[in-house]
């Protein structure tokens, strides 16, 4: 009896840090999608589908084009970014003062454009890089370093992005005309172009979200249903446009994802999580960290 | 410094101002006076380009304003403090001043600028750290003056800089405007509380119904009797 509470307790830690380093991924995720929302005031209903791309980028680079990774990588960050600053430039900017139903079913269609666009194009397939990362065992506990790799380099991209925001003046701009859009020019700010800037970084943090999940999970056309749905109620739980809130939210069901895991099968951690946010929006309609305005 | 000539302006279809001409000259500080929906804040948003004049000429030391781009106005030296003051209420002090200093120009002279405002106002500096949107009314004036003069402006634009203040602040506010004056600025300033305004400034426009009815220096205006009825109580 005494050996199984042991065992138990190395596997509920266990479970307590996979959630934690999955928590690292998701609030990156969930960063990219509340820049966009907070700044812009728009939802990119394809913000995974970017990523899916992203994940598309990094199979031919390393596997057609045999780059290492750590040279690709970089090179996918910067072509989501451009994808990301195009689809505010082709999509959003046009529709910047349309009611919100039309940039939803604006950016919902790129969802699909971009879907099929991948399955005409790369095949229904699942990719992979081919990497596979070695386990570090701690103990009894094992943990793989694909995820504790993916949890440095978002923490690392996370606090580039805050740093970016706070101390630049283009970051402090990007901040200020989420709060008043009209008297940016008395400031010399031109909007277009912040507007344009904030769209590359939202797509710059999903190719880099893109270059962690691909060492964890086979690409597809559809892999965006994965993460896409989660990252929208993470960040409505969090208070959507609110960066604090999502940062929270994303562990929060990142832990009831990995702890459900551990008392039944991964698919139930899933289950209580979403469960858990329907009821969270009957208690706290606005999110965790409602912004009170 | 600034002409304006014959400005018609509006908002779609409705036009507010109606053939407006007015001078502001190196060095003067000028109000506009005038009641309520008159057409004053118009006024102001057509200089700074927050608004683009449906006729008319504006140049700003010989440069044709309406055909600069709105965010490159400031460049030219116009500073625009906007009515209700209009800061970032979830920045802190030190980064609505900041943004101040925005563009190319004045970002070289950031760390100048930013010890210039926080000399004018020590208050800025002790609160530098704070959200604006939690200060009181007239600290809020205060940052949004030192915002507005972070770009180093040669004409700065003040809309109702009293408005919404106690009586003891305003007194405050346009002891600041004589201040900032003294120090060489060019000033146009909008205001409803005429019999204070016409304290500061050297000149004045009396704008009615989006026209231009009558101008002068301050004391000209001040012993007119149509001013002195309508607005002066006397």
């Amino acid at each position: 009896m005494q050996s199984f509470l042991n065992i138990f307790d190395i596997y509920l830690l266990e479970a307590v840090i996979n959630g934690i380093l999955l928590g690292g991924v998701l609030a990156l995720l969930a960063l990219g999608l509340n820049l966009i929302f907070g700044v812009i005031d728009v939802t990119w209903i394809c913000y995974a589908e970017l990523v899916m791309i992203g994940m598309y980028g990094m199979y031919y680079l390393v596997q057609v084009f045999h780059l290492p990774y750590w040279a690709a990588a970089p090179l996918v960050i910067l072509l989501v970014a451009l994808l990301g600053a195009a689809l505010h430039f082709l999509v959003i900017a046009p529709l910047l003062t349309a009611p919100p139903i039309n940039q939803l079913l604006a950016t919902g269609g790129v969802l699909f454009i971009l879907q099929s666009f991948a399955t005409v194009a790369f095949g229904i397939d699942f990719r992979n890089l081919g990497i596979r990362l070695p386990v570090l065992a701690l103990g009894e506990m094992n943990f793989s370093y694909a995820r504790l790799l993916s949890f440095g380099a978002a923490l690392v991209g996370m606090v580039g992005v805050y740093l970016f925001l706070t101390r630049t003046f283009t970051g402090t701009a990007i901040r200020a005309i989420a709060q008043d859009r009209q008297i940016m020019p008395l400031m010399g700010v031109d909007p277009k172009r912040i507007y344009l800037v904030t769209s590359a970084i939202g797509g710059g943090l999903a190719g880099l979200a893109a270059c962690l999940l691909v060492l964890q999970y086979d690409v597809h056309p559809f892999v965006g249903l994965s993460f896409g749905p989660i990252t929208f109620l993470i960040c409505v739980l969090g208070g959507l446009g609110n960066f604090i809130g999502g940062f929270i939210a994303a562990f929060v069901f990142a832990e009831i994802i990995s702890l459900g895991g551990l008392f039944s099968d991964l698919e139930w951690g899933y289950v209580l999580a979403f469960a858990f946010f329907i009821i969270m929006m009957f208690i706290r309609p606005a999110g965790l960290l409602a912004r009170r305005s | 410094m600034l002409e304006l000539r014959s400005i018609d302006a509006g908002y779609g279809s409705f036009q507010v101002l109606f053939d407006v001409s007015l001078d502001v000259k190196a060095g003067e500080a000028v109000g506009v006076i005038g009641p309520n929906g008159a057409g004053k804040t118009t006024l102001m948003r057509v200089i700074s380009g927050l608004i683009r004049p449906i006729r008319g000429a504006i140049a700003m030391q010989g440069t044709d304003v309406v055909a600069t781009p709105a965010h490159r106005i400031v460049s030219l030296g116009i500073a625009h403090v906007p009515e209700n003051r209009r800061l970032f209420p979830r920045l802190t002090v030190a980064d609505n001043l900041k943004m101040g200093a925005y563009m190319p120009g004045a970002r070289a002279h950031y760390a100048e600028r930013l010890e210039f405002v926080f000399e004018l106002f020590p208050r800025m500096k002790e609160r530098r750290h704070q959200m604006a949107g939690t200060m009181s009314g007239g600290e809020q004036q205060m940052c949004a003056i030192g915002r507005a003069l972070m770009s180093n402006p040669k004409l700065l634009l003040l809309d109702e800089p009293s408005a919404g203040l106690a009586p003891v602040v305003v007194q405050q506010v346009f002891e600041l405007v004589r201040r900032i004056r003294s120090s060489g600025l060019t000033v146009l300033i909008v205001e409803q509380n005429v019999q204070q305004v016409l304290r500061v400034v050297d000149r004045a426009y009396l704008l009615e119904a989006g026209s231009i009815r009558a101008a002068g220096t301050a004391a000209e205006l001040a012993a007119s009797d149509t001013i002195k009825q309508a607005y002066l109580g006397v």
